[in-house]
């Protein structure tokens, strides 16, 4: 089956010339670059919307506005109502730290109400009612919200530019897919005259075939594999810039699969280059005669 | 080196097939021009040694075109070595040109192989391994004086030296029928007479040779062999003896 990529001596010959010339190579690289790195941003973007949806599927927040003095008592009625895995409060200057990035020393500023908080999760199956009013009455003017509400919009968002990642690839595919297409029509262009004497002698369309998907395969490989590991260390120092700079450290993040996918996306590319290849040349060769 | 010993060739047995190409009302034109050839009616005997001549422009290189399966008729019907071939699916027809070797008239030789793979292509492109294209090629290239050129390239060639590098690539597969086009065109006389020779040697052999050409001297310098003439697309032959050829004149042997 792949018995062409091992062609004879005398056969790799027959083309004449080098590998990797031409702009086959180069076009290929470019093409892989980018679709290495919208990949991993749009698989980095579906992990982490998948973590995210997982990690607040269950949470729920008890929100004082203004404040409260007694957050302990609030919390200790969370804790004993039925159904509560786990609770804990976030204290006011963690709140306020939080604030901070947004409204500098301001934040500190005794005149800003900061809301007391109070994050639990539940278990499967829980009557929020009942934490409800064992809530209320500790706290009258407390409200509980589902953090999944409060993220729907965000996660939505990651979704969208999910998609988004997902169809610029396969565009880029089809992109890279049509100038391998232009490179195979050139190359049959620029061999027709070695094309016309081998049918002349007998050579069967496949045989000639074989010729220019092997080359253009060798071409699609070295710079499907060159634009993916420049994408990856691009992204490598990228993530070690933000992880430096104390930003962007425990946001998006690739999964094992993701890696693999990553890992796979050159070959990929290979082979959809070979396959068109090998459709273009059959396709111009059954043109003829 | 005598051309059998180089090539392996022994001689045919006696074979039934008696013409081995038929052309029936044939006419080929291309694209939406007129035809350029019409109502061929004509049978090349197997084992038989043609001169196809007439005017320029009469159709000789179309007429080879058909002959070495490089073009469809746009009608009739053609028959190779007693197949039907005007309808043969694509994937049939490089098994009718292994059988066929060709001259061409401007050589078509590969300009970037050396001329030893270009006398090698047939017999790789047949599937032969490299073991067995060695002997054969050295020996074929030497017989046409070509022996210490092996490694030169087309473009490093003489005229006349690359014309037999493309006659060497002709018969190195020993074919059943040998086409050639103007094939003394580029050669002094003591080539043209080797050439001849050559011909005239597989065609005791068995093949079926088919020579394009307005050199009288080549024609009168073979007796025996016949002579098709083309006018205007259409084939000269008031007797009707090519549309009924005689027997092969296969002697065999060399």
């Amino acid at each position: 089956m792949l018995g062409w990529l091992f062609a004879s001596p005398a056969d790799r010959r027959l083309l004449g010339g080098g590998r990797l010339r031409g702009p086959t190579p180069w076009v290929i690289a470019i093409m892989s670059f980018s679709i290495f790195i919208i990949a991993a941003t749009g698989l980095a973007l579906a992990h982490t919307a998948g973590l995210l949806s997982s990690a607040i599927q269950a949470r729920y927040s008890v929100e004082v506005p203004g404040g409260s003095s007694n957050l302990d008592v609030i919390l200790r009625t969370v804790r004993s109502a039925p159904g509560v895995a786990s609770a804990e409060a976030v204290p006011e200057r963690e709140m306020r730290k939080t604030l901070e990035r947004w409204l500098g020393p301001a934040a500190a500023s005794p005149d800003l109400p900061v809301p007391a908080l109070v994050n639990f999760d539940v278990k499967p199956g829980v009557d929020l009612g009942e934490i409800g009013r064992r809530v209320a009455a500790a706290a009258p003017t407390a409200t509980i919200s589902a953090h999944r509400e409060t993220v729907k919009p965000l996660l939505k968002s990651l979704r969208v530019l999910q998609w988004v990642a997902f169809g610029l690839v396969l565009m880029l595919s089809a992109a890279a897919a049509a100038a391998v297409v232009l490179a195979a029509r050139g190359a049959l262009d620029t061999h027709r005259s070695t094309i016309e004497v081998m049918h002349g002698v007998g050579a069967t369309d496949l045989q000639v075939t074989h010729l220019f998907q092997r080359k253009i395969a060798i071409d699609a490989f070295v710079g499907s594999v060159a634009g993916a590991a420049t994408a990856a260390l691009v992204l490598l120092l990228l993530t070690a810039g933000a992880a430096f700079a104390g930003e962007l450290v425990g946001g998006a993040t690739l999964g094992p699969g993701d890696f693999l996918v990553l890992l796979l996306l050159p070959l990929a590319l290979t082979g959809l280059a070979t396959w068109v290849a090998r459709a273009a040349v059959l396709a111009a060769l059954r043109r003829a005669l | 080196m005598a051309l059998v010993g180089i090539l392996g060739f022994k001689a045919r047995k006696e074979q039934t097939l008696e013409a081995v190409a038929e052309f029936d009302s044939v006419g080929l034109r291309y694209g939406t021009g007129g035809e350029v050839l019409r109502d061929l009616d004509f049978r090349l005997a197997n084992g038989g040694f043609y001169f196809l001549t007439g005017p320029s422009g009469a159709g000789k290189t179309s007429l080879l075109k058909l002959l070495y399966v490089a073009q469809r008729p746009t009608r009739g019907r053609i028959r190779l070595f007693g197949e039907e071939l005007t309808e043969a699916p694509r994937d049939a027809l490089p098994a009718y040109r292994r059988r066929i070797g060709v001259v061409f008239q401007d050589f078509r030789l590969i300009r970037h192989l050396s001329a030893f793979d270009n006398v090698a292509l047939p017999l790789r492109v047949a599937g032969a391994s490299e073991e067995e294209v060695e002997g054969p090629v050295r020996e074929m290239l030497a017989w046409v004086g070509l022996a210490d050129r092996a490694s030169a390239r087309p473009p490093t060639l003489s005229g006349g030296e690359q014309q037999r590098v493309a006659i060497a690539r002709a018969v190195i597969n020993r074919p059943d029928i040998l086409v050639a086009d103007e094939p003394t065109g580029n050669v002094d006389a003591e080539m043209a007479k080797r050439l001849l020779h050559l011909f005239t040697a597989l065609n005791r052999l068995g093949t079926t040779v088919v020579v394009a050409t307005h050199d009288i001297g080549l024609i009168s310098a073979t007796p025996g062999a016949q002579l098709i003439r083309l006018e205007n697309g259409s084939v000269v032959d008031p007797t009707g003896a090519l549309k009924n050829p005689p027997a092969s004149h296969n002697k065999g042997g060399s």
